[in-house]
């Protein structure tokens, strides 16, 4: 399904303007700082961004985990136009895991070491729904067959700890597809995983996705991963949403110097044996982060528009960048977006 | 082939052991049937690597890539086999020799967080092993330092700090001025760009290649990255299960894989693309090396996998010069 048509249906999840900010001693971390975006039931989109940018804390937020000195200051999370940030816990609750579910990076980390496979499944469905155990462990068996568990019979009777990584991570994506939710919440799903069990995941997920028209947001900091798997990408860096767009154009021709520095600093968009194209500089810190635009004191297109904060643009249908001087773009451009 | 290889492997195996707790030599005395468990990590790897060579070994986890690795760089002994440096074997050796030899191959280790003391300022960490080696004294190390720093992209005023106090990035280049402190010729680099992110990943490669014309230096880069393996390398070496599979030049392999392993990892290296793809994944995983399967490791995942794969353990056959396979297949 391809995001061109956004107008006609509703989206399943749009935020707009997320602020969710961190109270510490040291000062306030703006980790998510005005975020906008949505998706379409069955759409994938890519969050791309690097440790520290707010694209764990983007997810965290539309499920309503955010926990003290962390708290969103401003801006809505609407699901199928319901608004999420002023829902109850109780209401939060019986979204989370049944409408809208969380894949994490780590499967251990999300699977309990001491109960079965089956109870664990079996739990999920019950929590949500008024079902007989044997229909549970009916949904369960298909759950687990369907994300490419070969036996899954038997694999109901084991624990997290007799499965490989990679079968934890299918037993993790099928729990959060148990109850056939509309939106999935993907953070770094397959960052821990081979390559060849990578791949498997991601053609698991694709066609997963496909099938069930579930709306899914994959976190990564792989845009090679994401551009093979996603409709649409958003790329974020320090907090906020610097880039959007179809993944076709947006890999093709990125416009926001961060997208394409990130885009050329990989290894076979160089000439083999030369150097790398690098980002120069590192990640700037939240709580002190560079006035104006964040990237500016590493971007080589920097401006002096670039000490005030960049908005957000619209360059075609559907594209987006936050920059006083895309590239590619002509320069008068700049002039009129300059104050 | 003219030069003599600079680090070389004969015939290197490591296999871990694991004896059978107090309740199961009970159970054994007892008539049950209680073995010991051997993981076989490394099973006899040849291995010739010239100076000035980058060599790329490439697997996925569990093949044992570290442990050979490990093994070359002295920080574990092989169960059979050994390590010759410059052609003589390095257990042999003896006195200033044997010295000599350790200190010209270095390793640096995956995780810059786990892999420098916490305890330790920069200074110490870089400067301590030179000073102990002779190579510099002590009152001319905290130059020394600084030059190393310098070298490697760091600012030489923070030799005071604590690992602690750097980005990860950083701490890379503090876990490679401390390996070239020692003058090495030979480094060994266990995915060494792996924790880091996206952007700071080409600033380290780059500093690799920066390093390598500056230092003269030959390098074992361990990766499971493979797009990073075909930028940086001349020559790939893949291994499954503790076996090499396919050995051939970087650009012969990224052109047209012969062992089936092989073209199945490289099908799946994620690349930036304009399109959505479709995935055609290798089914299965990588079997338990504590139980492999027989004959060729690969037989159970391989799409071409015939009767005689089953019960015969593939050699590794030249197939092209410079180019080596271990696939039935190719004896026609």
């Amino acid at each position: 399904m391809s995001g061109s048509d956004q107008a006609a249906i509703e989206p399943t999840l749009a935020v707009s303007g997320l602020k969710t900010h961190f109270f510490t001693k040291a000062g306030v971390v703006k980790a998510v700082d005005g975020v906008s975006l949505h998706v379409n039931p069955g759409e994938i989109l890519g969050l791309v961004g690097e440790s520290g940018s707010g694209k764990s804390i983007t997810g965290f937020s539309i499920l309503g985990l955010i926990d003290a000195p962390g708290r969103i200051v401003e801006g809505s999370i609407r699901y199928k136009g319901r608004e999420l940030t002023t829902s109850s816990d109780e209401e939060l609750r019986s979204l989370r895991g049944d409408r809208i579910a969380m894949i994490f990076q780590d499967p251990m980390m999300t699977l309990n070491p001491v109960l079965r496979i089956d109870t664990q499944m079996i739990e999920t469905v019950h929590v949500h729904h008024r079902v007989s155990k044997a229909e549970a462990l009916e949904r369960a068996r298909a759950a687990l067959a369907e994300v490419g568990i070969p036996s899954p019979e038997s694999r109901l009777k084991n624990y997290p700890h007799e499965l490989s990584g990679g079968m934890r991570q299918r037993v993790a994506i099928a729990i959060a597809f148990i109850n056939k939710p509309d939106l999935i919440i993907a953070d770094e799903p397959t960052t821990a995983l081979d390559v060849t069990i990578q791949a498997q995941i991601l053609a698991e997920a694709q066609a997963l996705c496909a099938r069930t028209g579930t709306a899914m947001i994959w976190i990564t900091h792989d845009l090679a991963v994401v551009s093979s798997l996603a409709d649409r990408i958003a790329v974020m860096y320090a907090g906020r949403i610097v880039e959007t767009g179809r993944t076709a154009d947006v890999v093709s021709a990125p416009r926001h110097p961060y997208t394409q520095g990130l885009i050329n600093s990989v290894p076979s968009h160089n000439v083999r044996g030369s150097r790398l194209n690098q980002i120069p500089g590192m990640t700037p810190s939240l709580i002190n982060l560079p006035k104006g635009c964040a990237f500016r004191t590493r971007c080589p297109q920097a401006i002096d528009a670039c000490l005030e904060p960049p908005p957000i643009r619209e360059i075609g249908p559907g594209r987006e960048v936050r920059c006083f001087n895309p590239v590619g773009v002509a320069r008068p451009a700049t002039a009129e977006a300059a104050p | 082939m003219s030069a003599e290889p600079l680090v070389s492997a004969r015939g290197l195996s490591k296999r871990f052991v694991k004896k059978p707790d107090l309740a199961g030599r009970l159970a054994g005395h007892l008539g049950a049937d209680v073995r010991e468990e051997t993981v076989h990590a490394v099973d006899h790897v040849d291995l010739d690597i010239k100076k000035g060579e980058v060599v790329g070994l490439v697997g996925e986890s569990g093949c044992g890539k570290s442990t050979l690795g490990r093994m070359i760089a002295g920080l574990l002994s092989p169960t059979e086999g050994e390590v010759q440096f410059k052609g003589k074997p390095r257990d042999k050796l003896s006195g200033a020799d044997a010295r000599a030899a350790r200190l010209a191959i270095q390793m640096i280790f995956q995780d810059p967080y786990a892999s420098l003391n916490p305890r330790a300022r920069v200074e110490a960490i870089v400067g301590e092993a030179p000073v102990v080696h002779g190579i510099t004294t002590r009152s001319a190390m905290p130059a020394y330092v600084d030059d190393m720093m310098r070298r490697v992209g760091l600012d030489p005023d923070l030799k005071r700090r604590y690992p602690h106090q750097f980005s990860g990035g950083q701490r890379s280049r503090i876990g490679i001025a401390r390996a070239l402190a020692v003058n090495p010729e030979f480094l060994v680099c266990d995915e060494a760009i792996a924790a880091l992110d996206v952007s700071i990943q080409a600033q380290i490669i780059n500093l690799f290649m920066d390093l390598r014309t500056e230092f003269d230096l030959t390098y074992l880069f361990i990766s499971h990255d493979l797009g990073v393996v075909q930028h940086i390398t001349d020559r790939v070496v893949i291994m499954y299960l503790g076996r090499v599979v396919e050995t051939a030049s970087t650009e012969e392999l990224f052109d047209g894989p012969n062992h089936p392993y092989a073209q199945a990892l490289l099908a799946e290296v994620p690349r930036i693309s304009t399109e959505k793809r479709s995935f055609h994944p290798i089914k299965g995983e990588i079997p338990s090396p504590l139980n492999p399967p027989s004959g060729c490791h690969f037989h159970p995942r391989c799409p071409r996998a015939f009767g005689r794969c089953r019960n015969e353990v593939p050699v590794l056959k030249e197939i092209a010069p410079g180019r080596y396979s271990a696939c039935h297949l190719n004896d026609g």
